[in-house]
């Protein structure tokens, strides 16, 4: 009988120095010590997956309580890929994964293309630019990419791939899946506050498309572009209590305040400092989330377990995508028997192809545009509101395709 | 008091004594239904003839699975976030000890004799053999991702798991305690039970919405069955909770999400009725005469009592919040 080799590698490169770094994983080498009988063993296939992770300055927020994991996304691959090993080895696989951080924006093709060599079954933590330039290399076009960074509507619209496969849900269907809670709340007149970033603009787009869906009001639709300066300033609140009033007062009657402000400029400063009583939704707020750290439901909570004993932290929802985006290569490999990118591709885009991501049904790519169905999870920073779909928004085939771009509307058609 | 109010009082005690011996015996006798709370951390007691409450028992945290021993005399109840296991007298009905379980312990079964405890360790993909009366680990048998359900065989050869991530059933070998078959089913298996012939496994895929039932012997998935409720979504199809009618005519399934438990027969594998239950409807109980099932819907709080003779829900009982298991003292 033979130990098992599944030291499980997660090899750190930069592109540029390609210095590779072995870390041994905990876990799944645990279970691995372990001898387990010689039938589970026949082993020999091996799934290379390239994780690229992008050369983006961190995101800063207003809150002391918020900041961004340096391992964000690749803590959620990682514990996924000692799962598919852990899942693996009783069927003779084996998975393997290289985490690259790319250098900078202007050469991207050039870093990316030698590593296209090895591997062409693609985790991507990039943003949608470098995530598009990629997609578009020729040596990219037979590519399983795997889009773990980017809700950009216009990536599953005009600009969508087929190499490329979203596992977080759009900002159409955050914005959808906020309009129907807000509908079933009867709170149906909107006030938007947006940001100036084109960013900014795009959620304010889908919040006009969400209100003609679903028949809120949005009774105005304004700019906030005062510049705080230094944010998290020690003369900030009496700047914040005249601000932000403001920015808000002498509006049309409204039930809500929803916010578009990606960058979180301000965002986080409007809740109880809005003119009117009111709440606050959008990017701050009530948010539309794939994943919270306070979700619990539909044993939800064990994976909450899984991911702190693993990464020392909370999961968040660039984690939550990830470990989806690892699970999704292992269920493809594990129920089609194979290991080629192309098979694993035509796999996921199949009707046989389920992913269980703890919210309650099979997950599964829309066929027009390779987004990942799914509920989207409404949450404050401390709790799970509500989970959209809500109830009553009814569709023939799947509920969750009243979020975002159904079939009769997309203007992306993958279809085969 | 006057004296010879007394005197009554005195004379009369002895038949009421005796009355009340007769009483408690009989309370004592009476068939109990033990329901794990997973949000309250209590185990609810009914009498299952009235359906009152009993008593609400307090244990570890995060009850979940729960069994009762071939004597009846101990109830067992997985505390998955206190790492152990509540020993329940069941005829006291307090908690007479608790048994480290290894991490995370989700599910348990125990060995025909009751002698060994087979216990899922949810967190770190082990199934924990326990010596019942020391409470010893007898072994740990390294199984797939969130192992969940278990069976055992009615030889005590053989232990079934199954891992809700890996989407595996692994037949495990009491002897060698290794792992001898690893069957891949549908998404999310949940629970497995053998057929009361003990030729087949029967295993529930939550996600995946159907039955695998697996040959025992050969194991490979012989059959698959699938749901189809008239205006029901596929999706909300979710079969968790197993359990066979006594004679092994029928298969009762809680199908989750869908609040309806199906009713299969097992030589044709044809759903032939769906019974209306509570939200998220999740574990099954058998009363001893096979008369009664018993469902624990984990969304409404309560308990759906089923009548197995007419195939009839004839009452709801509330119980604890998020009722996951329960187990029926004869």
């Amino acid at each position: 009988m033979r130990k098992v080799q599944a030291r499980t590698c997660v090899r750190a490169w930069t592109a540029a120095s390609l210095f590779a770094l072995c870390v041994s994983l905990r876990g799944g080498s645990a279970v691995a010590e372990t001898a387990v009988q010689a039938s589970q063993l026949d082993a020999g296939k091996v799934i290379h997956i390239l994780y690229l992770a992008g050369d983006d300055p961190k995101a800063s927020f207003l809150s002391l309580l918020q900041n961004q994991p340096d391992d964000e996304g690749e803590a959620g691959a990682s514990l996924a890929l000692d799962e598919v090993n852990l899942t693996g080895r009783f069927i003779g696989l084996h998975y393997t994964l290289d985490v690259v951080h790319l250098h900078g924006h202007s050469d991207l093709a050039a870093q990316t293309r030698p590593l296209l060599s090895t591997s062409k079954l693609i985790v991507a933590a990039l943003t949608a630019p470098d995530l598009l330039t990629i997609a578009s290399m020729p040596e990219a076009v037979d590519a399983v990419i795997l889009d773990i960074g980017s809700s950009d509507d216009r990536l599953r619209q005009e600009q969508c791939r087929r190499n490329v496969f979203h596992l977080l849900p759009s900002i159409a269907m955050r914005s959808d899946a906020l309009a129907q809670y807000l509908m079933k709340k009867r709170w149906a007149r909107w006030l938007v506050l947006r940001g100036p970033s084109a960013e900014d603009q795009a959620w304010a787009d889908d919040l006009h498309r969400s209100a003609a869906r679903f028949g809120g009001k949005i009774v105005e639709d304004r700019l906030y572009s005062y510049d705080a300066g230094s944010r998290r300033v020690d003369t900030g609140y009496q700047q914040i209590q005249t601000q932000l009033p403001l920015a808000t007062a002498n509006a049309p009657s409204h039930d809500i305040v929803i916010v578009a402000d990606t960058a979180d400029f301000f965002g986080d400063y409007l809740p109880y400092n809005t003119t009117e009583p009111r709440p606050v939704a959008g990017t701050q707020g009530l948010v539309p989330v794939a994943w919270h750290p306070a979700f619990q439901e539909y044993s939800a909570l064990q994976m909450q377990h899984r991911f702190e004993l693993a990464a020392h932290r909370t999961m968040n929802e660039r984690d939550y995508a990830g470990w989806l985006a690892i699970r999704a290569i292992g269920e493809a490999s594990i129920r089609s028997g194979k290991t080629e990118t192309a098979d694993l591709g035509a796999f996921m885009r199949s009707k046989a192809f389920e992913l269980a991501g703890f919210k309650g049904q099979a997950m599964t790519f829309r066929p027009w545009d390779q987004q990942l169905r799914q509920p989207v999870l409404l949450a404050s920073a401390l709790m799970v509101v509500s989970l959209s779909p809500q109830e009553g928004y009814l569709h023939p085939k799947f509920l969750t395709d009243t979020l975002g771009f159904d079939e009769p509307e997309t203007k992306c058609h993958l279809t085969p | 008091m006057p004296f010879d109010a007394m005197i009554t009082r005195l004379a009369l005690k002895p038949l009421a004594l005796s009355a009340c011996l007769a009483l408690s015996a009989l309370s004592a006798n009476a068939s109990q239904i033990f329901v794990s709370n997973e949000r309250d951390n209590t185990v609810t007691v009914l009498d299952s003839a009235t359906l009152a409450l009993v008593k609400t028992i307090t244990v570890g945290t995060r009850p979940r699975g729960i069994v009762i021993s071939p004597d009846g005399r101990e109830v067992l109840v997985c505390n998955g976030d206190s790492d152990n296991i509540s020993v329940i007298d069941a005829s006291t009905l307090e908690v007479s000890r608790t048994i480290d379980s290894g991490p995370d312990p989700e599910t348990l079964a125990l060995s025909p004799k009751g002698d060994v405890i087979y216990v899922s360790n949810e967190n770190d993909s082990m199934v924990t053999l326990l010596d019942r009366g020391a409470g010893t680990v007898l072994a740990r048998v390294p199984v797939g991702i969130e192992p969940e359900g278990l069976a055992v065989s009615a030889d005590n050869k053989t232990v079934v798991d199954v891992s809700e991530s890996t989407s595996m059933a692994h037949f495990i070998d009491v002897a060698t305690r290794a792992v001898i078959a690893n069957v891949l089913v549908d998404t999310r298996p949940r629970v497995a039970e053998y057929s009361r012939d003990g030729h087949d496994v029967w295993v529930t895929s939550e996600v995946g919405g159907t039955v695998a039932v697996i040959d025992a012997s050969s194991h490979q998935v012989a059959h698959k069955i699938a749901f189809d409720i008239p205006g029901v979504r596929q999706e909300l199809i979710s079969p968790v909770g197993l359990r066979f009618s006594l004679d092994g005519r029928l298969a009762f399934v809680a199908l989750g999400r869908a609040n309806r438990v199906a009713v299969i027969e097992t030589a044709t594998f044809k759903v032939v009725k769906y019974l209306l239950v509570g939200d998220r409807v999740w574990q099954l109980a058998l009363s001893p005469d096979g008369r009664t099932l018993y469902a624990t819907n984990g969304l409404t709080n309560d308990l759906s009592v089923i009548d197995v003779v007419d195939l009839k829900t004839i009452r709801s009982v509330p119980v604890g919040r998020l009722p996951w298991g329960l187990v029926i003292k004869p």
